[in-house]
């Protein structure tokens, strides 16, 4: 390895040693790409014209409004694929191209960084497969849908916990027995160097975004950004370029799920502990020996028990805090949304704007909070009503 | 950084001897507490009556990439058991007193991360262990491991090679590793298969050259063929772990559970994979 993949003590190359090789090819490959103008001008090209970038900068007037400071919405939502996801992805089939791999195989979630490689490999003609937990092939059954639209093949997961760890799991032993042919297109920033930057690498244009959208519109940096974070890949995308900005805040939301104190929930940053799994250190949902536990939230692209090696080292430096939203206050975010600025957010997202909700009150009337909608929500409309119908029929509110 | 001579210790020389003795040396895997402690002192006292020259014990893990379904089964038996790091070094303790064959750990990062490095590699040769290989720790990550091995007598850490490692590579895996050299047949993750992959000879010929511990060959090793076709290209000896496991599960586990059939089985199996590797070491340069 060229680099050491270390964000204070987190991070690193945690992998069997018969990956190191796939691992070192990709980094080199990474570095030069990153160095290569005719590369740089390829993934611009398709992140515009075939994908949509940039995506609009759009301030929210009921949001505002209730928030008590000017709110902005960064609308990766429009971005397509529905997420975020899309400008890894995308990224990462290109350097899968250059390094004369024929297939691409991804873990995934929610599903949409299955939806992502997806489209990437049928735009790019390398074959996909998705290894994706059952329960999420359960709940997400539309993004299953789709993924077999373009051409790839969805590998239902059912060994430990049949969710997100357990999709990494399969996909890293895939891999490990077809690595000569195939390119792991990891979603998030966690996992293995080079993968975290890497990630961060093609997520940043988020936050440059941000930056060069609100400087045009106010001529100032905003006073917070705001993201959820499971494995943390859209907070990092709109953190990185204002993480040098010590006076923006960064604010990272996890899943509360049925609260903290019931421990049923992904908020790994915040109740977790350092450990090792998937390929590097970072926090970790884990018991007093070291066997990791499993996450809830009531949104699958958020239900990991690791988090991000940068994002561990940001919040020991104190540089982003991290704050939580639970599955019912998610649900209620959702839901305000949709009526009051027409919008239909992904469940991810609504974490985000829940969090943002809870701190009406806490701001300057001229503070600007960025709120990174990282997704839409129309592959958690049929999980998403069930919810709220639950809730009507107990007699919530 | 200077490097350190690879370690030799009784592991080491146990190999040796069995070759000295024109044998490979046969090195049964388990995880340690499936699917229960009780059944694993049943399986280690037929491994050794049916000839096993070293153990090698897993710590089962929750989240074990390295490895494929049937010892991913063993690992959830085991956790569902109630095997901890700390029984599991509690059984190593026990077995020790029963026998004086080495003993080698396979394990996971987190596991003794969570112990405390230092105190890990303390606390296992405390308890007899003779070398310790961490799946998710390659040469990058080693330093620590490395460390706390060099802190305690008799305990040294394993590394893995395969057709992929450089000969760059080797050079730095002969500067740290001890006990012996982890020869994977194959590129991929454990489990048994029908052949031992062609070109394993050229492979073992370089690591011999490379690196100055005698290297065992494992993954997809489960039937005496391919006991016979490891040593034909050089090994010196053979791991199998699948191919036991799965026995464990046949008999050790649910309705079928019957321990004097699984210690048969067990012991059957092992001495027909030790039989396999009698007089069929290849002295380097033949």
């Amino acid at each position: 390895m060229q680099l050491d993949g270390k964000f204070g003590p987190y991070g690193g190359c945690f992998v069997s040693e018969l990956l190191i090789p796939a691992l070192e090819e990709m980094e080199a490959a990474w570095l030069d790409a990153r160095q290569d103008p005719v590369f740089q001008a390829r993934l611009t090209d398709l992140l515009q014209r075939w994908a949509g970038r940039p995506t609009p900068l759009y301030r929210a007037p009921a949001l505002s409004a209730a928030v008590g400071c000017e709110v902005y919405l960064k609308r990766e939502d429009l971005l397509h694929g529905g997420a975020h996801k899309t400008n890894n992805t995308i990224g990462q089939a290109l350097l899968a191209k250059r390094m004369g791999r024929t297939h691409l195989i991804a873990e995934t979630g929610a599903g949409q960084h299955g939806v992502a490689t997806a489209m990437a490999g049928a735009l790019l003609g390398l074959k996909v497969k998705v290894f994706m937990g059952a329960k999420d092939v359960a709940r997400q059954q539309p993004n299953v849908r789709r993924m077999g639209l373009f051409g790839a093949e969805v590998v239902s997961v059912h060994s430990g916990s049949r969710s997100l760890k357990d999709a990494i799991n399969e996909t890293l032993r895939y891999w490990t027995e077809t690595v000569a042919e195939s390119f792991y297109v990891f979603g998030t920033v966690a996992g293995p160097h080079p993968y975290p930057s890497i990630v961060k690498d093609f997520q940043r244009i988020i936050g440059e975004e941000i930056k060069r959208d609100l400087l045009a519109e106010t001529q100032r940096l905003p006073t917070a950004v705001m993201a959820c974070v499971g494995g943390g890949s859209n907070a990092m995308g709109a953190f990185a370029e204002f993480i040098g900005d010590s006076e923006v805040q960064l604010i990272g939301v996890e899943p509360g799920g049925r609260g903290l104190d019931s421990g049923e929930h992904g908020a790994t940053l915040i109740a977790g502990r350092p450990g090792c799994v998937h390929g590097s250190i970072s926090y970790l949902l884990q018991d007093e020996v070291g066997q990791v536990q499993e996450a809830h939230s009531i949104s699958a692209g958020l239900d990991y028990p690791g988090v991000g090696p940068e994002h561990a080292w940001l919040k020991d430096q104190g540089r982003a805090r991290y704050v939580s939203a639970t599955d019912a206050e998610a649900l209620d975010a959702f839901t305000w949304l949709c009526r009051n600025e027409g919008i239909l957010p992904a469940l991810e997202s609504s974490h985000a704007v829940a969090a943002a909700l809870a701190s009406a009150g806490q701001w300057q009337r001229d503070d600007v909070l960025v709120i990174n909608l990282s997704g839409r929500g129309d592959k958690d409309l049929a999980h998403a009503i069930a919810a709220l119908d639950a809730r009507g029929a107990g007699g919530a509110q | 950084m200077t490097p350190t001579p690879p370690l030799a210790n009784h592991l080491t020389e146990t190999i040796r001897a069995c070759n000295a003795a024109g044998d490979g040396a046969f090195m049964p895997f388990i995880v340690i507490g499936d699917p229960d402690l009780a059944t694993s002192h049943v399986v280690v006292d037929a491994l050794v009556a049916g000839g096993a020259d070293v153990l090698e014990f897993g710590f089962p893990f929750s989240d074990p990439p390295a490895d494929g379904p049937v010892i991913q089964a063993a690992d959830l038996r085991a956790l569902a058991a109630g095997t901890t790091p700390a029984r599991c070094l509690q059984f190593i303790a026990e077995v020790r007193a029963r026998h004086d064959h080495p003993i080698a750990l396979l394990l996971y990062y987190n596991l003794v991360l969570q112990h405390g490095v230092d105190r890990f590699f303390a606390d296992a040769a405390a308890a007899g262990v003779n070398a310790v290989l961490v799946a998710d720790v390659p040469l990058e990550e080693a330093g620590p491991a490395r460390d706390a091995a060099a802190k305690v007598a008799g305990i040294c850490n394993v590394f893995i090679a395969s057709e992929l490692s450089t000969d760059a590579r080797l050079a730095q895996v002969a500067a740290v590793a001890g006990g012996f050299l982890y020869a994977v047949s194959r590129v991929g993750i454990t489990g048994e298969q029908r052949d031992v992959a062609a070109g394993l000879g050229a492979q073992l010929a370089r690591f011999r050259a490379a690196v100055p511990l005698p290297t065992l060959v494992g993954f997809g090793i489960s039937q005496p063929s391919h006991v016979a076709a490891a040593m034909a290209a050089g090994a010196d000896g053979v791991i199998s772990g699948s191919a036991v496991v799965r026995r464990i599960a046949d008999h050790g586990v649910g309705t079928g559970r019957d321990l004097d059939t699984l210690r048969d089985a067990i012991h059957t199996f092992t001495a027909q994979m030790k039989a396999a590797t009698r007089g069929a070491w290849l002295p380097p340069d033949i």
